[in-house]
């Protein structure tokens, strides 16, 4: 197994003769077996949502969606890449790499202009076949082009996680009176009289979207989380670290 | 003007407006508040979901109401409402404006000028001319009649007499006016003889309507002088109803400030006009009182100006003789003290001592011979006006006084030895004494036959004994007899003191004559005999308000006119100096009475009217803003936007709105909690933001420097009004002189001498010893220092000497630079025997701080630091500036540590001798 050395043991019954590292036994009375751990860089495909909606922000004291995004995402690079593993950013389309380079080059993808368009897509027909991947998003759009992808991923063997980043304001819907909503880049409108009497409904509605998400990990052996911009950054690492090498 | 109920309207056709309400209405309803825009991202979430309620649409019925409210405030605000609006009828033609302007409208005076104002407004309005006369001041060439425009600028100029009116004069005056004048009379509500005259012929020329104030009115009467204190009659205009005045006695205090020396109150029961209050004063403090008032009565006749009837006299008694004990009755002056007893200040010593004290009467009791230094001064006494009261006895009958020529100090000359009749050696009887003839001053007086001269020395006959002699025995003999010297006189009785000569001492007589002679007392109102042939010179006078100013410049007064004078425009009420004393006019004439006017019938007299004209128009404008701004928070609420920011901005605004403003100064009490807890430095508030800011951040460098440097830890330094705080509990005040810093009232200096005097420090600092010292003129801030503090008790200063204890404190220190560097400190001057003592660095010096120190070196602007901690402004140059600095700050603590430690550094010229002492 592997050829990077791990550790001696104490031979057992059932070892073979040849796995007796006997340098390592002469020194001693007992048989020692050299271990020996197997090591394989893996891929992770991070793709992260650059959609108009992720600009949002309700509150000067809270950070846009997209900005934690792309924190989350950066630290998470250099977290795996420090780790050993290669790891590329989707919308770049480049292959998983590692390297000083590839950080520069993330870096670069994350810190560019958001798309006009008011919701992202995800595509993954960039990714390696069981590879590892991490989708960042607030996943308010229409969500059958996500369960599209993540249906297609799970049948290459990629696994993943579905990270949804949320304001403090989507969740709440704090708002009164009469209101016209308009999506980010204006191109979705609604109006009402009385937005407080929205409140229930709408809380129901992202309900149903989050369960409908978890019931798409759920079959596909992701897993998915939701994280506010109003917590912090820290604890979402954490557990997006964790996710990702998480139980192999 | 249209009247509505109570309230009228100027603009009534405004009103019309109020019809556009339902209109109104209609079209608010119609609109519904604008929609927010918001983005939000999961509007996606939000298609598909409709309204539950739908009416909520259009605006809310309250809203409505409140919008309508402060529409229909705005547009009766618009209209011009009056509340109480005057609708009497005006007339036409000339109006005569007549006031009385005596002392009794002074307290309302500007009650009466806004009475005039407005009957200037409806002249003006109505094209009438008008005339103003003050009764007490008509004017010579009868009405004048002008525009009401011109006499507006001639209002202010207006002002009440201290007297009332000449209704002779008055009446003259209404009889020179042609007919046709409406009148409006302004009386002060006082009767007087004659009034009615002026009334009818005032009403023979056009209508007259009166206007009056009720107010109470209070006037002090006559004073009289009681066993222990003063009497004042108060007396008061209407009988009806209980009142409580309070009446106060003001003269200065020890220190010359003017101050209330007493305060009683007085209550009238209903139906009493006249009270009489006693002032309880100790005879040296009735003596120093100038005038009594009624507190709080803003009038002329509210204050009684005190002259010399009610004060007393100072005698000095010079014996030669020491009183031998057990010998009382036989002291030369035993009769003379108890004749005086509780009439006069007596003073004894010896005459050196007595003339100095300058009493109204010396008297020598058989002293014969004075020496050449006791003379000089006694004739500068008497020439100042002095009674010099002499007795005979055994020494001067054995003298040689007086023999051979006139002596200055007797009234006549003597022959040797004196006479004794009716003794155990000689043949006559005792003699009696004969009537006093009508020249005498003792002229009436009843005398006791038990009254009997045993002996007396004689005097010579001289061609001018006779006019001398104001008393005589029997036989002729002068007993008693007085010369002038100067404005002063000396008078001498032939007889001892003391009951040895005669009987006369034992007798009320005695005590009679020493009354006439004003010895015991002065006489309580001078008679036309008194001030014939005198000119009597106004000194104060008192002003309508019953304010006191110096008339000194005025034209002196005939005796005989001022003996039958009443206060006039003529003779004016106040003071005046006579030849030997002091006499005052009052405005109230002893046998005064306050009666109040009753007018006829079919005069009509309006009061002050309780419900005065009152434009509505700003509070009706306030209204309508106030429910706009309600209607603006009601509609933010209404839309959702009350939120955030907003809210919090709103919030703010209602408490700012709702808090007081920021008291200027900490109440007396917390200050006094502060400024007690520790030591304080304090500083004069000038009035000067930026002069203030410097030394208040001046005291804060210094305080750290303090902390820094020694054990004295100030808390942060205060501001100090000198009006309104108290100053007791500064060790010392900087006090920053500005150019133009208003002096401080009598109290605050008042206080800043009690605080000067309790061992308090002021320095003055002139902040130009850059500029001061180049030319010969003062700098302008010096001259605001001189007048500062000349009411102040300071002594004597001298520039700093070398050995000052400033100079070692805490630094040695040969320099006090502060901002400026050089200019000449002055502190108390060192006491003129102090002498340096060979082998002693310095003198011994004064034994306390000195109160104030003088210098222009701006000390406040070296010492001043910013919030963190740094020098606020540069001084000097480069690294000499960083030292001059130092050195200021050293001085600081030198400062800080001789006002908190006195001189102690001082005994350190005791060492040597303490040093002795131990090594014994």
């Amino acid at each position: 197994m592997g050829d990077e050395f791990w550790q001696y043991r104490p031979a057992q019954a059932g070892d073979s003769g040849r796995s007796i590292d006997w340098r390592r036994s002469a020194r001693s009375d007992g048989h020692f077996v050299r271990e020996k751990e197997w090591q394989a860089a893996q891929s992770v495909h991070l793709w992260v949502d650059r959609a108009a909606s992720m600009t949002f922000s309700s509150d000067k004291s809270v950070p846009a969606k997209s900005d934690r995004a792309s924190l989350l995402a950066m630290a998470l690079s250099l977290l795996l890449m420090k780790g050993g593993e290669r790891v590329a950013l989707a919308s770049l389309g480049t292959p998983p790499r590692i390297g000083a380079l590839q950080v520069t080059r993330i870096a670069e993808g994350l810190t560019r202009e958001p798309a006009e368009a008011d919701f992202g897509m995800p595509d993954t027909s960039q990714f390696l076949p069981r590879a590892r991947a991490v989708f960042l998003s607030d996943f308010l759009g229409p969500v059958e082009p996500v369960e599209a992808a993540v249906t297609m991923a799970a049948e290459r063997g990629i696994k993943g996680t579905l990270y949804q980043i949320l304001d403090p304001a989507e969740e709440a819907f704090p708002y009164q009176g009469r209101t016209v909503f308009t999506s980010m880049s204006g191109a979705i409108q609604h109006e009402t009289q009385r937005a407080g009497d929205l409140r229930d409904r709408y809380l129901d509605r992202l309900a149903e979207r989050k369960n409908r998400l978890d019931m798409l990990a759920r079959q596909t052996g992701w897993r998915f989380a939701t994280h506010h911009t109003d917590k912090a950054a820290q604890s979402a690492l954490m557990w997006l670290f964790q996710a990702v090498e998480g139980p192999r | 003007m249209f009247v509505l109920g109570p309230v009228g309207f100027t603009a009534p056709y405004i009103l019309l407006a109020l019809l556009a309400l339902p209109i109104l209405w209609f079209v608010l309803r119609a609109v519904p508040p604008a929609p927010i825009r918001r983005r939000f991202p999961g509007v996606a979430l939000l298609l598909g979901l409709t309204d539950e309620e739908v009416e909520t649409d259009r605006t809310p019925w309250w809203l409505l109401v409140l919008r309508m409210l402060a529409v229909a405030a705005m547009i009766f605000a618009l209209a011009g409402p009056v509340l109480n609006p005057r609708l009497e009828e005006r007339g036409s033609g000339p109006l005569l404006v007549l006031l009385d302007a005596s002392w009794a409208s002074a307290q309302d005076w500007s009650l009466r000028m806004g009475r005039v104002e407005q009957a200037l407004d409806e002249a003006q309005s109505d094209d009438r001319v008008v005339a103003i006369a003050l009764a007490t001041d008509l004017p010579d060439g009868g009405a004048e009649f002008l525009s009401p425009a011109d006499w507006r600028a001639r209002l202010a100029g207006l002002k009440p007499a201290p007297y009332e009116a000449d209704e002779r004069a008055l009446q003259n005056f209404a009889e020179s006016l042609s007919g046709g004048v409406a009148t409006l009379w302004l009386s002060d509500g006082v009767a007087r003889d004659g009034r009615d005259a002026v009334l009818s012929t005032l009403q023979g020329k056009g209508p007259v309507s009166v206007f009056e104030n009720p107010r109470a009115l209070y006037a002090l009467g006559p004073t009289a002088l009681t066993e222990d204190g003063v009497s004042v009659d108060v007396m008061r205009r209407d009988a009806t109803g209980e009142a409580e005045v309070t009446t106060t006695a003001h003269g200065p205090d020890p220190a010359g400030i003017e101050r209330v020396l007493a305060s009683v109150p007085v209550t009238f029961q209903s139906g009493e006009k006249r009270s009489v209050v006693h002032f309880d004063l100790p005879p040296e403090l009735r003596n120093r009182v100038t005038r009594f008032e009624v507190e709080a009565r803003r009038n002329a006749a509210s204050v009684r100006l005190a002259d010399d009837s009610i004060k007393r006299r100072e005698v000095g008694l010079v014996t030669a003789r020491e009183s031998r004990e057990g010998l009382e009755l036989l002291s030369q002056l035993h009769y003379i003290r108890a004749a005086l007893a509780g009439n006069a200040d007596v003073v004894e010593g010896n005459l050196t001592d007595i003339i100095q004290a300058n009493p109204d009467v010396i008297v020598l009791a058989d002293i014969a011979q004075l020496s050449e230094g006791e003379t000089g001064p006694l004739i500068d006494w008497l020439s100042d006006g002095g009674l010099l009261l002499r007795f005979s006895g055994p020494r001067l009958a054995a003298s040689d006084v007086a023999r051979d020529g006139d002596d200055p100090l007797l009234p006549v000359r003597l022959r040797a030895g004196g006479r004794t009749i009716g003794g155990a050696m000689s043949w006559g009887e005792p003699k009696t004494l004969r009537p006093f003839s009508e020249t005498s001053p003792f002229y009436g007086l009843a005398i006791p036959d038990d009254v009997t001269v045993g002996a007396q020395v004689l005097a010579q006959p001289d061609p001018d004994l006779a006019e001398r002699v104001i008393a005589t025995l029997a036989d002729g003999t002068p007993l008693v007899t007085r010369k002038a010297a100067g404005t002063g006189q000396i008078v001498l009785f032939h007889i001892t003191a003391n009951a040895e000569w005669s009987t006369l001492p034992l007798s009320g007589l005695f005590v009679e004559m020493l009354d006439r002679l004003a010895v015991t007392s002065r006489a309580a109102v001078p008679d036309l005999g008194d001030l014939a042939g005198q000119m009597l010179q106004p000194v104060r006078q008192l002003d309508g308000f019953g304010r006191l100013s110096d008339a000194t410049s005025q034209a002196p007064i005939a005796g005989e006119d001022f003996a039958m004078a009443i206060a006039s425009a003529q003779t004016p009420p106040g003071l005046y100096r006579g030849v030997d004393a002091a006499i005052a006019l009052n405005v109230i004439a002893p046998d005064r009475e306050l009666i109040a006017t009753d007018w006829p019938a079919d005069v009509v007299v309006q009061g002050v009217q309780s419900r005065a004209e009152r434009p509505l128009l700003p509070h009706l404008l306030i209204i309508a803003l106030g429910l706009l701004a309600l209607d603006l928070v009601a509609s933010l609420f209404l839309s959702g936007r009350l939120s955030g920011p907003r809210l919090a901005i709103l919030v703010t605004g209602f408490a700012l709105m709702a808090m007081p403003p920021p008291a200027q100064a900490q109440s007396g009490d917390d200050l006094a909690v502060v400024a007690a807890a520790d030591v304080v430095l304090a500083h004069v508030l000038t009035g000067d933001a930026d002069v203030d800011r410097i030394a208040q951040a001046g005291l804060v460098g210094l305080s750290q420097t303090l902390a820094a440097r020694t054990s004295v830890e100030p808390s942060p330094p205060m501001g100090i009004n000198l009006d309104a705080d108290p100053l007791g509990f500064f060790p010392l005040l900087y006090w920053p002189v500005t150019a133009d810093q208003r002096i401080p009232s009598a109290q605050a200096y008042a206080k800043l001498n009690a605080y000067l005097r309790t061992g308090g420090m002021i320095i003055f600092d002139t902040r130009d010893a850059d500029i001061a010292g180049f030319g010969a003129t003062t700098t302008p801030t010096a001259t605001r220092l001189e007048q500062l503090a000349r009411p102040l008790d300071v002594p004597q200063l001298e520039p700093i000497p070398q050995d000052h204890v400033l100079t070692r404190a805490f630094y040695l220190l040969q320099e006090f630079p502060g901002r400026h560097t050089g200019g000449t400190i002055w502190v108390e001057a060192a006491p003129a025997d102090a002498e340096q003592v060979d082998g002693m660095p310095f003198r011994n010096l004064n034994d306390n701080v000195t109160p104030v120190i003088v210098g222009g070196n701006d000390w406040a602007a070296a010492w001043a630091v910013d919030d963190s901690g740094w020098p606020l402004l540069p001084v000097g140059r480069g690294f000499n500036g960083e030292r001059q600095r130092e050195i200021a700050a050293r001085f600081g603590v030198n400062l800080v540590m001789y006002v908190l430690t006195g001189n102690y550094k001082s005994d350190q010229v005791h060492v040597p001798a303490l040093l002795d002492r131990l090594s014994q």
